[in-house]
């Protein structure tokens, strides 16, 4: 199959092809621009964790697999830790995948928080997995994964 | 996405649309605390969780503050509201005289401040006027719905009875098509629950905020393509009239927290 | 007038592990939705929750708009001594509002 070549961007695409960025660049054009510079799961936690590796295990990320509404969906982070000067959990960061931006929350702890525990409310914009990264006192790091499914009202306001 | 939800919304609604007006048996009468997944009931449970509480928080200070060219509080006439507000909630809308006509909680709130505080009235859905009908109504929290026997309000109930019923909008449903006859069933993901009005002014996860029953009103007329009534309208204090009269006995539960 | 509700236990023995929860009255817009009338509604989010225990700080967060409206924080903290649990929300323009309370160690 034969296609008239055309120019973009230096580069020869053929004219389905041409169409296709095309489509893909109103689109892109359409998208809010911080939509645009959202980083993937994976990036947001290797800026958290500066690249180093992260494990399995040690922690808990609680997330109910089916939410009735995504503006307020709780969610609770335990982590194994004694939690002493020497051995305590440093932070908890808690990431989605598919919100506008990748970053929910990034919790302080220290020795006198005495348990690794924390909970909170997020807001998941549709069904989607969750990730929570603890960051120990010895420098490693942790992590737990849920997915949640998330169901829309069936009567929304109309704001207009 | 949200056209899908719409689509599938109007195409249960379709269904939901063979109706006959039967009401629901005292002994099936359920809150739709009881609708709710767990996570959301728990989030209701507890006060020190539940959102609406700040609502009744931010009332129990306004009922202490002066207001007006009368420069009064609340609680320079009504004192403590633990004790002179139980139950209010309970039997509300009342008949007021002066008017010839019944008003609801947050009418009665404005009316005060209007008449005794000679206060401007508080928006509809303004923080403020929610935050006093949430201190108030949350004073009966726990108590049965009772509402008041006034003779005067039977028309004006039968008229909130009538607009139940009343088939209204594009998709032609009466608020009987759903809540009457086809609660527990599902519109799209969510549960059609028996809509009483047993928390309000209650947290609704959908608004991100505290809202009156006059809103989640509005809210359903948009919802079957409606023209709703404007906040403070007649016909929706005769809805709240009918509305608290088919909840009679479920127990007040404000502030509730709703999906 | 700050609109937050704090839970910290009144008396708490030496040493006890108690747990501390903080809600604050707050939109958290995201920064990403549209009025009625098609502008952007700006972004306005609580961006930091601070805890200090007499004065030392003990837990804190960085919030970003996924979450919830009206924020809500449970954590545990130990019992030391006896004093003040203060609680500190600034939004995005650098605004505080505080809240606190007592707590009696034995």
């Amino acid at each position: 199959m034969h296609e008239d070549p055309l120019r973009v961007h230096g580069g020869l695409v053929g004219r389905r092809q041409f169409f296709r960025v095309g489509i893909t660049g109103l689109l892109v054009i359409s998208l809010p621009h911080r939509a645009l510079a959202r980083p993937s799961l994976d990036e947001a936690i290797r800026s958290f964790t500066g690249g180093a590796n992260v494990l399995d295990g040690r922690v808990r990320l609680d997330l109910p697999p089916l939410v009735e509404n995504g503006n307020a969906v709780g969610i609770a982070v335990v982590a194994e830790s004694p939690m002493t000067e020497d051995d305590h959990v440093r932070r908890i960061a808690v990431f989605n995948e598919k919100n506008p931006e990748a970053n929910v929350a990034v919790f302080h702890l220290g020795p006198r928080s005495g348990r690794a525990t924390v909970s909170t409310r997020i807001r998941l914009a549709t069904s989607q997995v969750v990730v929570a990264v603890a960051e120990m006192s010895d420098g490693s790091f942790w992590s737990s994964r849920a997915s949640a499914i998330v169901t829309l009202a069936a009567c929304i306001e109309d704001l207009s | 996405m949200h056209a899908l939800w719409r689509l599938a919304a109007v195409s249960a609604a379709t269904i939901c649309g063979i109706v006959s007006a039967a009401g629901i048996e005292d002994g099936e009468k359920r809150s739709g605390f009881d609708f709710m997944t767990p996570e959301t009931q728990a989030l209701q449970a507890d006060d020190m969780s539940n959102p609406g509480m700040l609502w009744v928080l931010q009332g129990e200070q306004l009922w202490q503050q002066a207001e007006g060219r009368a420069d009064v509080a609340c609680a320079g006439c009504h004192d403590n509201a633990s004790r002179t507000m139980r139950g209010v909630a309970a039997r509300y809308p009342a008949f007021e005289a002066a008017r010839g006509r019944p008003i609801d909680l947050a009418g009665r709130i404005n009316s005060c401040r209007a008449e005794r505080q000679q206060a401007e009235a508080l928006a509809p859905e303004s923080d403020a006027l929610l935050a006093l009908t949430a201190y108030v109504a949350h004073q009966s929290r726990g108590m049965p719905i009772t509402p008041a026997t006034d003779p005067r309000l039977a028309p004006f109930r039968d008229n909130g009875r009538r607009l139940f019923q009343s088939r209204i909008g594009q998709l032609d449903l009466s608020c009987a098509s759903c809540h009457d006859d086809n609660w527990g069933k599902r519109l799209g993901g969510s549960v059609i629950p028996q809509a009483h009005p047993t928390g309000y002014p209650l947290y609704r996860l959908e608004w991100q905020t505290v809202g009156s029953l006059q809103r989640r009103l509005r809210n359903c007329m948009v919802g079957v393509r409606a023209e709703p009534f404007a906040f403070g309208a007649p016909e929706l204090v005769d809805l709240e009239l009918h509305l608290t009269e088919r909840a009679r006995g479920l127990l007040v539960e404000t502030p509730a927290v709703r999906p | 007038m700050a609109r937050a509700l704090v839970n910290v236990p009144k008396a708490a023995k030496q040493g006890e592990v108690v747990e501390i929860k903080a809600m604050i009255a707050h939109p958290m817009e995201t920064g990403y939705r549209v009025s009625p009338n098609g502008s952007n509604i700006p972004r306005d989010i609580i961006r930091r929750f601070a805890c200090t225990y007499s004065g030392e700080e003990v837990f804190s967060a960085d919030l970003f708009p996924a979450v919830s409206a009206n924020p809500f924080i449970a954590f545990t903290l130990i019992a030391t001594t006896s004093g003040t649990i203060e609680f500190t929300w600034t939004d995005d323009a650098g605004t505080a509002q505080t809240a606190s309370a007592m707590i009696t160690v034995s």
